[in-house]
């Protein structure tokens, strides 16, 4: 059998992933991860903070516990059940940064820690930033 | 009414992810691609104005995915870009996001100190 | 001379004894009892994975020389290796051993490659007795090639899981029932593959290849084997294995083994296609397989290492995964055990 031939058979007999069941629960996970969000949201409105700053403090509140729950190996469990549904929302991302942090400790705190954080992160950033500057170029010059 | 949004909130964040699941299993993008496109699509959406609205429509549903923080992206710069002219489009996207980044790297130093790498 | 890579160990070479250490997930599988030693804690006291790896292995070469009551200064060789870069889950491991030391790497055939080495050294009288020992890490190994252990992914069904283990062989010139016979050299095979999560498929071909050249060339039949063990092939390798067999007319998948999927009840402890990592055979084959051929329950048995040659670069770099497979003949030549 020649490598092309062998490539294709083994893609086609490798057993998938069961779809439907990872979108069921990447779905019900996301969403409540999105309601907790919601509740917290009017939360931190009804405690007096403005719809801006309830966005953000929200954001914050999540990345706190998304990083807890890195820490004591929580995450990696749900995450595992989950799918999608812990790794598109901003949990995902606080994970990305905390995981890296915590297991490059051996490595020290300059080198390990802080170094690590940006692996997955970084990428985000870096791609996240240039497209709002390509953004903010094309609105200075035809949009203003 | 209050409960409409959490259904909004529930049933549109839930989709988003379902998207995303989407391209795990039946693609072979790593998830760290995933979330890198999924910030730039929200930038996208945002500049072509979909993500505005839809933030309205369903509150945290589309504010808390990864989209959400390009959308934020997108809205910065629009906004400094209309105060500070060109200049604008290189501090406002990043300047919007500084909360959500500053959080987390600090947060993860925090933790990093606290805990230890464990075995699954 | 043709390069069918046989080699036959005429002037004898024997395993005195094994040593094995697990850690806690393959205690937990259905290989528990077969292993001589285990730790529940993953840092093996120490305070780092890379760390932990290395004192299992110095851990498991003190419980050979405890379990062949042999002091170490009459070993000729440690020839062993790892999946940590440059090999220094091992060599850290040795060091402190007044031993000569021999790094090797191939990667999950590194057992393989070490027992047909050190049998050569001894049956060509160039030494009177070799240590050939191989480990892994699933913390050292996820580190080194996947994600940090905290960071929350779900793995696709054909992903193997790194075992945490060790697996340590006397070899010596002395004849104590359980020969090692024979083996062939493997030769670097790439079948195209470049998903990283489906390993098996991509050794499959490398040890169809040297099963294949073995049977043609040693002058041996499936007939005279009562088992071909591969080390970490997965469910899904053991099976494209079998395949690309039956294509050449040659049967094995009655006898068939595969240490990766006999070391975790993949079900139950959700290892998808099952274990792999250098320790995957080393501790199955130095713990299952070796006692029960000195019981004479197996009277010979062929055993193949694969080694799926990819480094974390060359996966970025999308390169296809080239793969080794070294095999080696173990038989009981007692009559009476």
């Amino acid at each position: 059998m020649d490598t092309n031939a062998y490539k294709k058979y083994v893609e086609s007999r490798a057993k998938r992933s069961p779809v439907l069941r990872n979108c069921i629960r990447a779905f019900w996970v996301g969403g409540a991860l999105c309601c907790v969000g919601q509740g917290l949201n009017r939360l931190y409105q009804w405690a007096g903070l403005s719809e801006k700053h309830a966005g953000l403090c929200v954001s914050v509140t999540l990345i706190f516990l998304a990083g807890l729950f890195t820490g004591i190996g929580w995450f990696d469990k749900l995450a595992k059940y989950a799918g999608a549904g812990t790794l598109v929302p901003i949990t995902g991302f606080a994970n990305s940064v905390a995981a890296p942090a915590v297991d490059a400790k051996s490595e020290g705190y300059v080198t390990g820690v802080a170094a690590k954080m940006f692996t997955i992160a970084g990428p985000v950033i870096v791609y996240g930033s240039v497209s709002s500057i390509l953004y903010g170029v094309i609105y200075y010059f035809f949009l203003l | 009414m209050d409960w409409l949004q959490f259904l909004n909130a529930f049933w549109v964040g839930g989709l988003i992810c379902v998207v995303a699941q989407l391209l795990i299993d039946l693609t072979k993008l790593t998830p760290a691609r995933i979330l890198t496109c999924y910030v730039c699509a929200g930038v996208l959406l945002s500049a072509i104005g979909l993500y505005g609205p839809l933030k309205e429509f369903a509150g945290s549903g589309a504010a808390v995915p990864l989209t959400g923080f390009g959308h934020a992206l997108a809205e910065g710069v629009r906004e400094s870009v209309k105060t500070d002219g060109l200049l604008g489009a290189l501090s406002g996207g990043l300047a919007a996001a500084a909360t959500g980044i500053s959080a987390s790297l600090f947060f993860a130093l925090i933790w990093s100190l606290l805990f230890k790498s464990r075995q699954k | 001379m043709s390069n069918n890579g046989i080699i036959s160990f005429s002037g004898g070479c024997f395993i005195a004894e094994t040593a094995t250490t697990v850690g806690k997930k393959e205690r937990q599988g259905p290989m528990n009892g077969w292993f001589d030693a285990s730790e529940e804690d993953e840092y093996f006291g120490q305070s780092t994975f890379e760390q932990a790896e290395s004192e299992m292995v110095h851990r498991n070469l003190q419980l050979l020389f405890t379990k062949a009551n042999l002091q170490e200064d009459t070993v000729g060789a440690v020839l062993g290796g790892d999946l940590v870069n440059q090999c220094t889950g091992t060599s850290f491991g040795i060091t402190g051993h007044k031993i000569p030391f021999i790094g090797l790497y191939g990667a999950c055939s590194t057992i393989a490659e070490g027992l047909l080495l050190g049998a050569s050294l001894v049956s060509g009288g160039l030494l009177p007795s070799a240590v050939a020992l191989a480990s892994s890490h699933f913390c050292t190994a996820e580190r080194q090639y996947r994600f940090p252990p905290e960071y929350g992914n779900q793995r696709p069904p054909t992903a193997q899981n790194t075992v945490t283990g060790a697996g340590a062989f006397l070899l010596t010139h002395e004849d104590t029932g359980v020969r090692v016979s024979d083996g062939v050299l493997g030769m670097i095979v790439d079948g195209g593959i470049t998903d990283a999560n489906n390993m098996g498929a991509a050794m499959a071909p490398a040890a169809a290849d040297t099963i294949l050249r073995y049977f043609d060339h040693s002058g041996r039949s499936l007939a005279d084997f009562d088992a071909i063990v591969t080390g970490d092939l997965g469910q899904e390798g053991l099976e494209l294995t079998d395949e690309l067999l039956q294509k050449c007319g040659l049967d094995i998948a009655p006898k068939h083994m595969d240490c990766g999927v006999l070391i975790y009840d993949a079900k139950k402890q959700d290892m998808h296609a099952g274990g792999s990592g250098c320790g995957c055979l080393a501790s199955v084959l130095g713990g299952y397989f070796y006692r029960r051929l000195r019981r004479g329950e197996l009277k010979r048995i062929l055993a193949i290492g694969t080694g799926a040659l990819l480094s974390a670069n060359s996966a970025l770099q999308k390169l296809s995964i080239p793969s080794v497979a070294h095999a080696v003949c173990i038989e009981n030549v007692c009559n009476t055990q």
